[in-house]
């Protein structure tokens, strides 16, 4: 899908864990490792905790890509919630992909605290592919758009 | 069957049962709805046999608080729901007297029902006794319930979004499938809350219906024995089973074989979990874009 609105910018959510992701947020700004200001952050406790109507409502809502940042398998600060969070992302990702939504909309990424530049990285191709993909037409809600 | 139903006033009969969860007929000829039975009057409308079709498994539900135990019909495959509430403790066993009913394939007005195309096999996971013949102990011609799914996967990303505005699109949004569906046990439900925002009951929007179908069937992933019952109660004949199924089959994929509501293990593949699962990235890479 081509972009039609000249002024269009992806909106993208990130969903980062509080001691992982978020922490490789804050080091990606300290290190002054830049990142598109299209991407907002929403910080959970685990990745465990974003529920997939989170995600589904930020798409409704508007947003033109999700990402969800988590400590890597094996590091999490509550030992497992990121595996729990990997069966169940894979779950909704495969869910979408079968009613049809374009695949790369939905992305998981496992970001520690020390990798800022992984943080910067990740966050910059993210967009990028979004932006490629185009606006988000087919999860929308129309009464979340301003006309 | 009429053994049955005299067994079943037997035992409400001699005080054994309280209450029998059964069926009767209904308008039609082939409308048997279920029904509650508390004195031996009333049963004289019990019924059991070809249009028996509705999982008795979530009513239940109702009953396990009440007085007294509650005799339950349940056909091979609703055992597989009543088994999944037991795990769940959703149930108390000892609250009910399960009598296994022979099935040889339920009809509606259309011929067999869908989930019988699909029989999952004749063995009773959980009752008290089993009343059924030679007959019903046959196992059923089935297609391979997969087919469907392996259909839409085949399709393109566009194909398929195109097929299920169609199908999603008139949904009404009367909560039937969550209503009927043996593993939605929730007192309080995720659509019922007015700030959910997909609690409106006309589809205003391209996304809200899709939004509810995904959760629903999200919120049974793992649980849902594939019972078939959204699909059979659904007024606008949503294909409904293909969201579920294709949660089954994805699981079954990635981790391994499990089939709701069998034996007494009560983890499921959402709530367990290994340290190589593959990662979601794993549904990108695959097949058809």
């Amino acid at each position: 899908m081509s972009v039609t609105n000249p002024n269009w910018k992806p909106k993208i959510v990130a969903f980062c864990c509080n001691w992982c992701s978020y922490a490789g947020a804050d080091l990606a700004g300290s290190g002054r490792m830049s990142y598109p200001a299209d991407v907002k952050i929403i910080r959970v406790p685990c990745s465990c905790r974003v529920n997939p109507m989170f995600i589904l409502r930020a798409f409704e809502r508007g947003a033109d890509g999700v990402i969800i940042c988590g400590c890597h398998p094996g590091d999490c600060h509550y030992t497992s919630g990121n595996y729990y969070a990997r069966r169940r992302l894979t779950m909704l990702f495969s869910m979408l992909d079968y009613l049809g939504i374009e695949r790369g909309r939905t992305r998981v990424e496992w970001v520690s605290a020390a990798e800022g530049a992984k943080f910067s990285k990740t966050m910059n191709e993210f967009v990028e592919t979004i932006t490629n993909l185009g606006e988000n037409r087919k999860l929308g809600d129309i009464r979340c758009k301003k006309s | 069957m009429n053994s049955i139903k005299s067994r079943a006033l037997e035992l409400l009969s001699d005080g054994t049962v309280k209450r029998v969860i059964g069926w009767e007929k209904g308008e039609g000829e082939a409308d048997w709805s279920p029904a509650l039975f508390e004195t031996a009057e009333e049963m004289n409308s019990f019924v059991y046999g070809d249009y028996a079709g509705s999982n008795l498994s979530k009513y239940c539900l109702k009953f396990n608080l009440a007085e007294g135990k509650t005799l339950v019909v349940l056909k091979p495959c609703d055992t597989l729901s009543f088994n999944q509430l037991l795990h769940e403790h959703r149930l108390n066993r000892e609250k009910f007297y399960i009598i296994g009913a022979g099935c040889k394939g339920m009809k509606d007005e259309n011929g067999r029902l869908l989930k019988c195309n699909a029989c999952k096999g004749k063995d009773f996971e959980v009752y008290d006794e089993i009343i059924d013949d030679e007959e019903s102990r046959k196992p059923l011609n089935v297609f391979d319930r997969m087919i469907g799914v392996a259909e839409l996967e085949k399709m393109t990303a566009e194909e398929r979004y195109e097929f299920w505005r169609g199908e999603l699109s008139r949904c009404i949004r009367c909560n039937a499938c969550r209503n009927v569906c043996p593993a939605c046990t929730c007192v309080k439900c995720v659509f019922d809350n007015p700030a959910s925002g997909v609690q409106s009951k006309a589809p205003v929007t391209d996304f809200e219906e899709n939004m509810f179908h995904i959760i629903r069937a999200f919120h049974v992933a793992g649980r849902c024995t594939d019972c078939g019952e959204c699909s059979r109660v659904c007024p606008q004949n949503i294909p409904l089973h293909l969201l579920n199924r294709k949660f089954i089959k994805d699981m079954n994929e990635l981790y391994g074989d499990h089939q709701a509501g069998v034996g007494t293990e009560e983890r499921t593949p959402l709530t367990s979990y290994t340290k190589e699962d593959a990662e979601p990235s794993v549904v990108h890479e695959r097949g058809n874009a």
